[in-house]
């Protein structure tokens, strides 16, 4: 397992129904391209997340396929709408397997 | 043969035009590929996408980028001057309110970032921007 690796979500707390709200997520992780060399010149193995997705109560909000052009410590920011109160949940898949997650609640009144 | 001046001429004019045409960036048409591996061949317009990214980029390590591509189902970006020109895919869902994302990149030349969004009726726009970068992101 990659070490370090922390997830970080920013979502509003409480929202009206069919509201748009902004959601950033942030994942500390090296994202090792593949592409790079140690000081003896072997190239460092590619290591990083290759997919990111979004849910809002079972229904996807966004589904990403990351590159090893996605920088170090993936970042990203996107909408949604919320129809009803309930859990976002994100998860991130690892090359090596791993996968992490990482659930938020909203209320919506 | 005998070579006259005006042969000799002719000949290098030739060979200028064509080492023009195959020392274009190898990379564009690795873009290009995978453009065409995505839409299947199909005609790429602009339209409302909209890409923006910063025209000049101290650190290629982390370039924000962000696309807004309404009533797109699909967006994918590429990098025309990366080792490897794909750099993400965004498949927005149901709960999705903009069709908007925004992200940070990598990228290795100064260079263009170009997104291809897949749109509900099936077909494809484009938009390109290009970004001057000051350090590469891909490491020695």
């Amino acid at each position: 397992m990659a070490s370090g690796v922390k997830p970080r979500v920013k979502v509003p707390k409480n929202a009206a129904a069919g509201d748009t709200i902004t959601i950033k997520t942030l994942i500390s992780h090296k994202m090792e391209s593949g592409q790079r060399k140690d000081d003896d010149g072997n190239i460092i193995p590619r290591s990083i997340i290759n997919r990111f997705t979004a849910d809002f109560n079972g229904q996807n909000v966004i589904d990403v396929t990351l590159e090893p052009a996605i920088s170090t410590n993936p970042y990203f920011q996107f909408e949604a709408v919320v129809p009803e109160s309930g859990d976002f949940q994100f998860t991130w898949y690892d090359d090596d397997g791993d996968i992490y997650k990482e659930t938020k609640s909203i209320t919506v009144s | 043969m005998e070579l006259t001046r005006r042969k000799i001429l002719a000949l290098s004019a030739g060979s200028v035009a064509f080492a023009t045409l195959s020392s274009l960036p190898a990379f564009a048409s690795l873009t290009d590929d995978a453009i065409a591996e995505l839409t299947g061949g199909a005609d790429v317009g602009e339209g409302t996408i909209k890409l923006t990214a910063p025209e000049i980029a101290e650190n290629g390590n982390t370039v924000p980028i962000e696309v807004d591509a309404p009533g797109a189902v699909e967006v994918t970006l590429y990098a025309d001057g990366n080792p490897v020109p794909n750099v993400a895919t965004f498949k927005f869902g149901p709960l999705s309110a903009s069709r908007s994302a925004s992200t940070r990149i990598r990228l290795a030349t100064t260079q263009n970032v170009v997104a291809v969004a897949k749109m509900e009726d099936g077909s494809f726009q484009m938009a390109k921007a290009n970004v001057k970068v000051t350090i590469g992101g891909c490491g020695g």
